[in-house]
């Protein structure tokens, strides 16, 4: 299944003003993996996620998924194999009712019909928001706008997903939900957050950015061991890792 | 200013909504094939904004009232005119839908006055020269209020012009102009004092965004849209000169008026007067319910006028005909479905 | 002009009452927006004098505000906001237009006096019948409409993200007045500059928004062609909603049944 492999080679990435968010940005990630991206604000995470399906086109260097290197001639295809769930919602979800954001995807892609409707209620079924579809989606409160955000995606049922910050601004019941959505997916998964502990519970391999470079990249367990390291790029362990007896409690459960 | 319903006539407010419905066909089929796609969520967040934007409330310099962005001229200069005209039009229908801000008939008008004027002239013709390429503050000031002031004279003009076309008013074209002129010379400064200071920023943070980088091959074709313009007002000219010699309603009402012969005829005369025929047969006019004042020209009216006592009475009496309608409808809608009157 | 906060919790109404379930609602868009054509174009074409002929074109808004359940009270006090304006040009009427034209045992009723009442009540009829055609439609439902009445798709897909980002943009400008009147004492500091600043923010924000929403639509397929999802079609209903209230329309616009009956009823007596 070589087609769900994301390999980032030297990217660069400078904004219309002048600044460099990335730069010289190489992994690779391979199928079913699910990797964590962790860095500080303005560490470049955002910058970089954009690139995977082409929404920003980079400076320099390469994206490859599976065997196709990224160009404005592929760019249709990758966005078929790469969804993407962005930071905030109300700028992913911009139709009028749920149904027609989740609908938007798969419209595009060709279909209609009974198949767009099976495809629209298979999503929603998916992250349990099904009972939202005739909602508007400013109506709805931040989890439930979080997990409709992530259906859009899934409805055009990529290989490869990635998602920005997707527990950000959530209290701590939907947080849980989307971690059990997120664990519960077979893809690919590139994610970037902040929550630390959601890192360490759920992804295995973890890559640090710092300025715009990857400062380090491997088993998430040995990355937040090394504090020093943590603290140069203006992170720290998890809470689970700390020496908080009430949060050891917690990671033991 | 914005129309409203009651003060245009049909006819005057179909003539504009055609007039816009052609502005806004070419604008959006110049958007589709400009292939840049990226203006079309662009344009709803910027008209999104423009609703944003006058929630904010600044005071006006000297005055100390306070005063709020229009946003036309400014969405011209972001946009270019295709974009910022369909901009400005769905402002102007979220506003006549939901706010009755104008209304449904008189969209047409309003969708001209505060639309074309700013998009296709204030800022091509004026905005554009003055500023030039690379502005300094002062010359973007002043292209700014230039632009504005003119854009909202032409609208306000537009608004005396239809409205008195329509002739529900009675307010002479003059007395109308010399009303709405001045306070739009006003709204016109603080409109173009306020854009250059938003412009002036964006210029400091993102100038990039003014090079009009977002529309460059819509701003350059003018011609196609000036020549709809012209013949949609040639037609518009045509009709309502028609309409106006016609229906001595509109503005040859307006002066006959003030120079005191009493011709007061509705435009639906020629309905009316078989109405009249057919009450006069019936004949339960009765003789003090008006008075003849003029007799030859006065008669029409009269015979309008003097079935208003009548036409209360049975007007009150279907009113509350109509509302016992209703309360039925409101009351057996649980049971009755589809409670419409007709079915 | 009315506040826009006070406007924005208007449309929230007014959207909330769009979502209620009536026969009203259930109605194909494009047989509600043609009816109210037909409806505002019968009463704008009444002439100024016609007062008494304004009078049974009630039923129109009548019947469906109490069909489709909406709230009198509210929608009263939303159509009543427009009469000061009303008020402002129609006023000159009276004052111009002084012949006496009725006379009601001691009254004396001036033309001018007849035609502002009658643009009052036009008002009131025109502005019901759109405050109402919203409340039983719904803006999106209402564009989809337009859209199968021909309306451009690129006019609908932009009327829609405006609609969408109304309030989010809103709350934003609104958390920016908050901010500045809590630092400003006594009015200093709302002036010009301080304005033309946070405007400039605002935008800012606002056009990167819209370059994040393009780059999420881009991320799910879209390219330049908006879709718009299969509408419903125009039923048997539809049609006989359309046609009815048409002709009912037509009908009051022909035979002025106000004056007929009223004539019945003063003309039996006299
Ligand atoms: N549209 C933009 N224009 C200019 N600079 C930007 C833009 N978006 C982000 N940046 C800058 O790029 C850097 C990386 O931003 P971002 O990728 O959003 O960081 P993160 O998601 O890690 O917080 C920051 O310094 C930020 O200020
Ligand atoms: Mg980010």
């Amino acid at each position: 299944m070589s087609h769900h492999i994301v390999e980032v080679g030297e990217l660069q990435h400078q904004y219309a003003d002048g600044t460099c968010a990335v730069t010289s940005i190489s992994f690779r990630i391979t199928h079913g993996e699910a990797v964590a991206i962790i860095g500080a604000n303005g560490a470049g995470k955002s910058t970089l996620l954009l690139h995977l399906n082409g929404a920003l086109a980079a400076t320099a260097g390469t994206i490859r998924i599976g065997d196709t290197l990224l160009t404005p001639a592929t760019v249709p295809q990758i966005r078929r194999t790469v969804g993407m769930v962005f930071q905030n919602p109300d700028d992913q979800l911009f139709m009028s009712t749920v149904a027609e954001d989740v609908a938007f995807g798969p419209l595009n892609m060709g279909l209609s019909g009974a198949e767009l409707e099976a495809r629209v209620v298979a999503a929603l079924t998916q992250v349990d928001a099904l009972y939202l579809r005739h909602k508007a989606p400013y109506h709805l409160s931040g989890g439930e706008k979080k997990r409709v955000a992530i259906a859009t995606v899934l409805a055009m049922s990529p290989d490869i997903l990635v998602m920005d910050e997707p527990t950000g601004g959530l209290d701590p019941y939907a947080r849980r939900q989307v971690m059990e959505l997120l664990s519960g997916f077979q893809h690919t998964r590139i994610v970037a957050s902040h929550d630390l502990d959601m890192v360490l519970e759920l992804f295995p391999r973890t890559i640090i950015l710092c300025q715009g470079k990857v400062a380090a990249d491997g088993p998430t367990t040995t990355i937040f061991r090394d504090r020093e390291l943590l603290a140069r790029c203006r992170l720290e362990q998890p809470l689970a890792m700390q020496g908080c007896p009430v949060c050891r409690e917690g990671a033991k459960q | 200013m914005h129309m409203a319903d009651a003060l245009v006539s049909p006819v005057v407010g179909g003539t504009m909504w055609a007039v816009s419905a052609v502005l806004i066909a070419r604008c959006s089929s110049r958007i589709k094939n400009s292939g840049n796609d990226r203006l079309v969520p662009l344009m709803g967040v910027l008209g999104a904004f423009i609703f944003a934007a006058q929630m904010i409330n600044f005071t006006i310099p000297l005055t100390g009232s306070s005063g709020h962005l229009g946003g036309g001229l400014l969405l011209a200069v972001l946009l270019g005119p295709s974009a910022a005209f369909l901009t400005i039009a769905s402002v102007l229908v979220v506003q006549a839908l939901f706010f009755a801000d104008g209304g449904l008939l008189a969209l047409g008008c309003n969708i001209f006055n505060l639309g074309f004027f700013p998009a296709f002239v204030a800022y091509p013709l004026l905005y554009k020269p003055l500023a030039g390429s690379s502005p300094t503050r002062g010359r973007l000031t002043a292209a700014a209020v230039i632009a504005a002031v003119v854009g909202l004279q032409l609208g306000a003009f537009g608004v005396v012009f239809e409205t008195t076309l329509s002739g529900v008013s009675s307010l002479s074209f003059s007395s109308f102009l010399l009303l709405m002129q001045p306070i739009h010379l006003a709204i016109g400064v603080v409109e173009g004092l306020v854009t250059a200071a938003v412009l002036l920023f964006v210029h400091r943070a993102r100038p990039e965004l003014l090079d009009g980088a977002v529309s460059p091959q819509l701003s350059r074709s003018l011609k196609p849209v000036m020549v709809t313009f012209l013949l949609a007002a040639l037609l518009t000219g045509a009709l309502l000169s028609w309409f106006a010699s016609e229906q001595p309603d509109g503005l040859e009402w307006s002066i006959a008026k003030v120079s005191g012969s009493k011709e007061l005829r509705g435009p639906e005369a020629g309905l009316h007067s078989g109405f009249a025929a057919v009450q006069e047969k019936i004949a339960l006019l009765p003789d003090y319910a008006f008075r003849k004042q003029n007799e030859g020209q006065m008669v029409q009216a009269g015979t309008q006028l003097g079935t208003s006592l009548s036409g209360i009475v049975g007007g009150t009496a279907t009113l509350l005909l109509a509302l016992c309608a209703g309360f039925l409808a409101s009351r057996k809608k649980s049971a009755l479905k589809g409670s419409d009157a007709f079915r | 002009m009315r506040s826009v906060e006070g406007a924005l919790l208007d449309f929230r109404q007014l959207e909330r009452l769009a979502e209620r379930d009536s026969p009203l609602h259930h109605v194909d868009a494009r047989a509600k927006i043609l009816a109210t054509l037909v409806f505002i174009i019968c009463v704008i074409s009444l002439g100024r004098y016609q007062l008494a002929a304004l009078f049974p074109f009630f039923i129109f808004p009548v019947v469906l505000i109490a069909g489709g359940g909406l709230p009198v009270r509210y929608l009263v006090s939303k159509i009543l906001l427009v009469i000061p304006f009303v008020l402002v040009v129609g006023i000159f009427n009276p004052l111009l237009d002084r012949e006496i034209v009725a006379i009601a045992g001691p009254v004396q009723i001036s033309g001018g006096w007849i035609s502002f009442f009658s643009i009052v009540l036009r008002s009131l009829l025109t502005v019901a019948s759109a405050l109402i055609l919203v409340s039983l439609t719904g803006f999106p439902a209402l564009c989809r409409g337009l859209a199968q009445l021909g309306l451009p798709k690129v006019f609908v897909a932009q009327l829609l993200f405006l609609y969408r980002y109304l309030f989010v943009l809103a709350e934003e400008a609104a958390r920016l007045k908050l901010a500045r009147d809590q630092r400003c004492f006594g009015g200093k500091g709302t002036g010009l500059a301080s304005f033309g600043t946070m405007i400039g923010h605002l935008l800012l924000r606002s056009w990167e928004r819209a370059e994040r929403v393009y780059r999420s639509m881009l991320s799910r397929g879209f390219a330049g062609e908006f879709h718009c999802p299969s509408g419903s079609s125009f039923g048997v209903g539809d049609t006989l909603f359309l046609l009815g209230w048409g002709l009912l329309l037509l009908a009051i616009r022909l035979y002025d049944p106000a004056r007929l009956l009223g004539l019945l009823l003063t003309g039996g007596v006299q």
